[in-house]
């Protein structure tokens, strides 16, 4: 399989057309959510809480999509301007900052609640211009992104390595700048389901119980039962796809009422629309 | 880009370490984009809010609501009134066009579509 990395810069490859094909693709965006589900997941945040998240390497937005469908509020950096404007075109929630995070960022310490990445981290081990130094960029984009965590909080990478070379370089770059953490295979013993998350923890929280790596699913089985990885998860993530529409945010407020939550916004005929009036 | 993205955002240029937050806003245009209101989003932000960044800015675009001083946060009853008023500021309006200033190397940052252009220079990594 030819690595798209190989073949061209991010902001070359991921070209109009190339960013089109990848966010029409039906395939392509069920398999983005599945892995940003399981992202967040692996994030372990608070329960019922609206956090503060970034999406490195957010693309066109079928992962950030998901933070808006789970309520959060994030901001997305990438480095092809064609994949940020598809983002554009689809109304997606979040900030965008176009972004090569290889030169590091410059969010205020402790911003973020959390961080995902999908699909996007083995881009960073290229040298894709004569000055470009792998290990010299992972290393800046590890401890910048160190900086803007919050104690404790998580940031987890789904990404395809290319070898363990590829792995332990990374691993080495964000170990020295001070995260902990480590890999998680998920589905390791099936061809088509394993897939890699890098879970990486910035420090201890404060006062809180030790982390520890989560479990990976799908340990010593062969092929993931369409139970667990396909349907079930799928069908959650049907369910969840009703977010923009006005009854499943009724629904929702209704539930956190019944739950005894305060400040839940009442409803109005604006509940559930997308609004973007000038001024 | 919303003003709650604004107000964690300093300049990343390699060496640019002190006084190079907030990022001054020139020739800006902003637009209202509303959204559902989040109170409890709200809260989580409030204790990281740079407060006095934030009504510098928000004078910068003509918004006069914020008090000088940010209330209490550690007690619970923030009303709704001032919560609403933060949730416009913050989570409403966003800067399209313009520019963002490091006010100390003087790099400029331009923001297109609402997206900041956050690339450097090789010189400046
Ligand atoms: C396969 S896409 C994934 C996009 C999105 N996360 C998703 O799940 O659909 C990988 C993305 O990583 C971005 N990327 C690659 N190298 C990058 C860099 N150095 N800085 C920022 N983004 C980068 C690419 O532009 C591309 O949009
Ligand atoms: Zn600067």
């Amino acid at each position: 399989m030819s690595r798209p990395e190989h073949k061209a810069p991010p902001e070359i490859f991921y070209n109009e057309e190339e960013a089109r094909k990848y966010t029409s693709n039906s395939r392509i965006q069920s398999v983005q959510a599945e892995m940003s589900l399981r992202a967040l997941e692996l994030l372990n945040l608070p329960e019922d809480e609206t956090c503060f998240l970034l999406d490195i390497g957010c693309g066109s937005g079928l992962s950030g999509e998901i933070l808006d469908e789970e309520g959060h509020i994030w901001i997305g950096l990438d480095i092809s301007p064609s994949m940020l404007q598809i983002a554009l075109d689809r109304e997606i929630e979040g900030d965008l900052f176009l972004q090569d995070v290889g030169q590091g960022m410059g969010f205020r310490p402790g911003t973020f609640d959390g961080a995902i990445s999908i699909s996007a981290l083995q881009w960073l081990c290229n040298a894709d211009q004569q000055s470009h130094n792998p290990k010299a960029r992972l290393v800046r984009f590890f401890s910048t992104l160190y900086a803007s965590l919050r104690r404790g909080a998580r940031a987890v990478f789904q990404f395809y390595p290319e070898n363990d070379d590829q792995c332990e370089l990374i691993m080495n770059a964000a170990m020295r700048c001070g995260f902990e953490g480590g890999l998680v295979v998920d589905y390791p013993n099936s061809k088509k389901a394993k897939k890699y998350y890098l879970c990486l923890f910035a420090g201890q929280i404060p006062g809180g119980q030790k982390q520890q790596i989560p479990q990976a699913l799908g340990e010593g089985e062969e092929e993931p039962t369409d139970v667990i990885y396909s349907n079930q998860r799928f069908e959650k993530r049907k369910q969840r796809k009703s977010v923009k529409n006005r009854d499943w945010v009724l629904h929702k407020k209704e539930v956190a009422r019944t739950r005894g939550k305060k400040d839940v916004p009442s409803d109005s005929k604006y509940t559930g629309r997308k609004r973007r009036p000038k001024f | 880009m919303r003003l709650v993205a604004h107000n964690m955002l300093q300049c990343h240029v390699k060496g640019c370490n002190s006084n190079n937050f907030p990022l001054q806003l020139s020739n800006v245009e902003i637009e209202i984009q509303e959204t559902d209101f989040n109170p409890m989003f709200l809260r989580n932000i409030l204790p990281k809010l740079e407060w006095n960044a934030l009504v510098k800015t928000a004078l910068q675009i003509n918004i006069t609501t914020l008090p000088n001083v940010l209330p209490d946060t550690s007690t619970d009853d923030l009303d709704d009134e001032f919560l609403k008023m933060l949730h416009r500021v913050l989570l409403e309006t966003h800067i399209q066009q313009g520019k963002m200033i490091c006010p100390n190397c003087n790099h400029v940052y331009a923001i297109k579509d609402g997206i900041p252009n956050m690339l450097l220079n090789e010189n400046e990594t």
